[in-house]
């Protein structure tokens, strides 16, 4: 399964000064109390813990202090190719920072090299602004031409800021957020208890188990039961029946909701089991569902099973009478 | 050698709001944690350790904020730690804190809990579907109602009791300048009239998403001798339970009636709603308010809802609850556990302003997180506590 989000970070003052910078095709470092200047800057100074308020315009050109080769880049690293991260100190800087060096091979990295920003086509406001750092040396001679910083003025960002720049007075708002995509791959591992109750799903089956310590009729089946550490055991097929023990109806619609609201969300205790597991009522208007309600399973067409308990698509009442309260009140 | 004395010297907070956009996670930390040092008449410098908390990283997206926290809060070259026990961490942060005070270690320990809620989504992050199972899961709202349900139908309560709840705690918010809602002219009948959301719960029986963070300076007695009003600390309990078991009690857990029966009695309390001046207790839905109070033995089972229903939570009442507007009016869900702690002890410090309740001595601080499966509380009082 994939967890993934658009963060939009608030970058605060100091954060925004860099980005606005970067943005705008220029370098901003901080000085902090002690004099140095520090790239990206810091958002506190260390020593008298202020806001960093002190902001001075750093070269684009600077040197290797270290590296390391990424010879087999992964998913979402600046390159799909090998290359170097690099630590660098730029010129006026007073401490290296950290980004992506485009090189062929580690033989083309040394510490104490010059290197200088390549800029982004498209600048946003992200450190990402800065596409890499690339050779002075390389350049110069792929390109024949003399080095130094002026090489390293960017390009306009793109044909809006042109024409603004053009225009003159009017700067672009500065960088106060950013968007951080977060995107997170899971493979899930079923323990061996979990497995019977799917495999059963698999099968048309709703299988439990029992803890031998306090005899609970657990659903799913735990590896550990809560209330003694014991492993379930004894597979005990369920019911398709079952009670309504309490529910709530869901009329909120939200970000990566996979059931249409208005819905039933309902704990149904099944005969024989001693835990309530959560699942929806359907083939009752929401407002007539009930504490106590009989229901059954209702599956989906055998060709849809898969190994889940969305097998099952829903519960519908079995027109039996209410279970009584006591019946089922030490399950709320 | 039992515990040392330990009170709290500085409390801060920031403007709760929806977004707050000017200021990085890093700043929102500052502000509170700046407000503070200066009620403490500290800086940074005078701090010995920090116990920063917030809730799951999945809200801002970010592993271990704590690691790039660092600085901004002043720990280089200090100890620091990071808790976190879901909505219940600034509670549970708090009592670290104060563990380090009252345990010798430190003398002067900061603490500081934040959510910033805004960089992403409470409800996409709680209802992040797991593997195998139906998704039927809509958020705390969705997890919550089905035992606000089970609670009307176990103590027979009347069905507008969460809309008095509602409505005291945003009136009492108006009290309050750090409130994030400040929503003028609530009443019982607008309360009942709005959404529902989360069918027993009602969209004004909820509490926000908000930015905002807490800091508490917790100092040692002989660091608290030069503050004009510390706040002692009289007991702190944190409980954990599963958060499902067969026969689990979801409306009345066991882990919090434990922990209210322990703190009641490392504070000496034997009648605690007689003892209790005012309390701050976490309720980010409105019924929560008669259940905790159940739950923490204030009434009998079955018989919280009376309590409210008898306007006796009100500040002018027997047992004033959440005179800052409570959750309910202010939730950065990572502080919201440390603002209840801080509005304790700001009542016994009588340092709450327009929310103040008369001659409030000894006061309650409490959180609950997870699926109503931790629980952290607090005894703070105007007197050195005597045990």
């Amino acid at each position: 399964m994939t967890v993934a989000f658009d963060y939009t970070r608030s970058t605060g003052p100091v954060i925004g000064r860099f980005l606005t910078g970067l943005r705008d095709g220029h370098v901003v470092g901080g000085r902090t109390s002690a004099g140095a200047v520090v790239v990206p800057p810091l958002e506190f100074d260390p020593v008298t813990h202020e806001p960093t308020t002190d902001f001075v315009e750093v070269s684009s050109v600077g040197t290797v202090t270290s590296w390391t080769w990424v010879p087999e880049p992964v998913k979402d690293q600046p390159f799909d190719r090998p290359f170097a991260f690099a630590l660098v100190t730029l010129d006026g800087a007073d401490v290296p920072f950290l980004h992506a060096l485009d090189v062929s091979s580690p033989d083309e990295v040394t510490t104490g090299m010059r290197v200088r920003v390549r800029w982004a086509a498209e600048r946003t406001g992200h450190i990402n602004d800065i596409a890499c750092f690339e050779p002075v040396a390389a350049l110069d001679e792929v390109e024949g031409g003399a080095g130094g910083p002026d090489r390293a003025r960017p390009q306009p960002r793109n044909e809006a800021a042109t024409e603004q720049s053009r225009s003159g007075d009017v700067p672009a708002a500065p960088v106060t957020g950013v968007v951080t995509r977060v995107s997170l791959d899971y493979d899930y591992a079923a323990s061996p208890e979990e497995s019977l109750f799917y495999r059963g799903l698999n099968e048309g089956r709703i299988m439990g188990q029992r803890c031998p310590t306090c005899q609970k009729v657990y659903i799913p089946p735990r590896s550990a039961c809560p209330a003694d550490g014991t492993p379930t055991e004894e597979e005990v097929e369920l019911s398709q029946t079952g009670t309504v023990t309490t529910f709530c109806i869901v009329n909120v619609p939200f970000l990566g909701q996979k059931i249409t609201p208005p819905y039933v969300s309902a704990y149904v205790l099944l005969d024989g089991a001693d835990i309530a597991v959560l699942h929806l009522i359907l083939g009752v208007p929401a407002d007539e569902v009930r504490m106590g309600m009989r229901v059954k399973a209702v599956w989906k067409p055998r060709d849809e099973w898969t190994f889940s308990l969305e097998n099952i698509d829903h519960f519908a009442p079995t027109g039996e009478p209410d279970a009584e309260f006591d019946t089922y009140k030490q399950h709320l | 050698m039992g515990k040392q004395p330990a009170a709290i010297v500085g409390i801060g907070q920031t403007h709760h709001r929806a977004k707050r956009e000017d200021v990085s996670m890093a700043g929102l930390c500052r502000e509170a944690i700046d407000r503070a040092l200066a009620d403490a008449n500290m800086t940074l410098d005078d701090i010995d350790a920090i116990v920063v908390g917030k809730a799951p990283d999945l809200f801002e997206g970010v592993m271990m904020p704590e690691l790039f926290l660092a600085e901004a809060l002043g720990a280089a070259g200090k100890p620091l730690l990071r808790v976190h026990t879901a909505g219940s961490v600034g509670g549970s942060t708090a009592i670290v804190a104060s563990s380090l005070v009252q345990a010798g270690v430190h003398k002067r320990v900061l603490t500081v809990a934040y959510e910033k809620q805004s960089e992403s989504n409470a409800m996409w992050a709680l209802s992040v579907p797991l593997p195998f199972n139906m998704p039927v899961h809509a958020g705390a709202g969705g997890y919550f109602a089905p035992h606000v349900r089970s609670y009307i139908r176990r103590s027979g309560a009347p069905t507008h009791i969460g809309a008095i709840v509602a409505a005291k705690d945003r009136n009492n918010a108006l009290k309050n300048p750090y409130a994030h809602l400040h929503n003028e002219g609530t009443t019982v009948e607008s309360v009942l009239a709005s959404q529902m959301l989360w069918d027993p719960i009602r969209y004004d029986e909820t509490c926000p998403s908000s930015d905002g963070a807490c800091a508490l300076v917790i100092v040692d007695e002989q660091t608290a001798a030069s503050s004009p009003n510390p706040a002692w600390i009289h007991g702190t309990v944190m409980r954990s339970e599963a958060t499902t078991a067969a026969e689990r009690d979801q409306v009345n857990p066991q882990a919090g009636r434990d922990a209210a029966a322990a703190l009641w009695k490392q504070a000496g309390i034997t009648n605690p709603l007689e003892e209790i001046d005012c309390a701050e207790i976490y309720v980010p839905f409105s019924w929560f308010e008669p259940m905790w109070i159940e739950n923490l033995g204030f009434m009998p089972e079955g018989e919280g809802w009376k309590l409210t229903e008898a306007g006796e939570t009100a500040i002018g009442g027997k047992l004033p609850i959440n005179m800052s507007g409570g959750v309910l009016s202010s939730n950065p869900i990572g502080a919201s556990g440390m603002l209840r702690f801080g509005e304790a002890a700001l009542q016994v410090r009588g340092a709450a302003g327009e929310h103040q309740v008369e001659g409030a001595r000894r006061a309650l601080g409490h959180a609950y997180g997870g699926g109503s499966q931790f629980f952290a509380m607090w005894v703070v009082g105007s007197e050195k506590p005597s045990n």
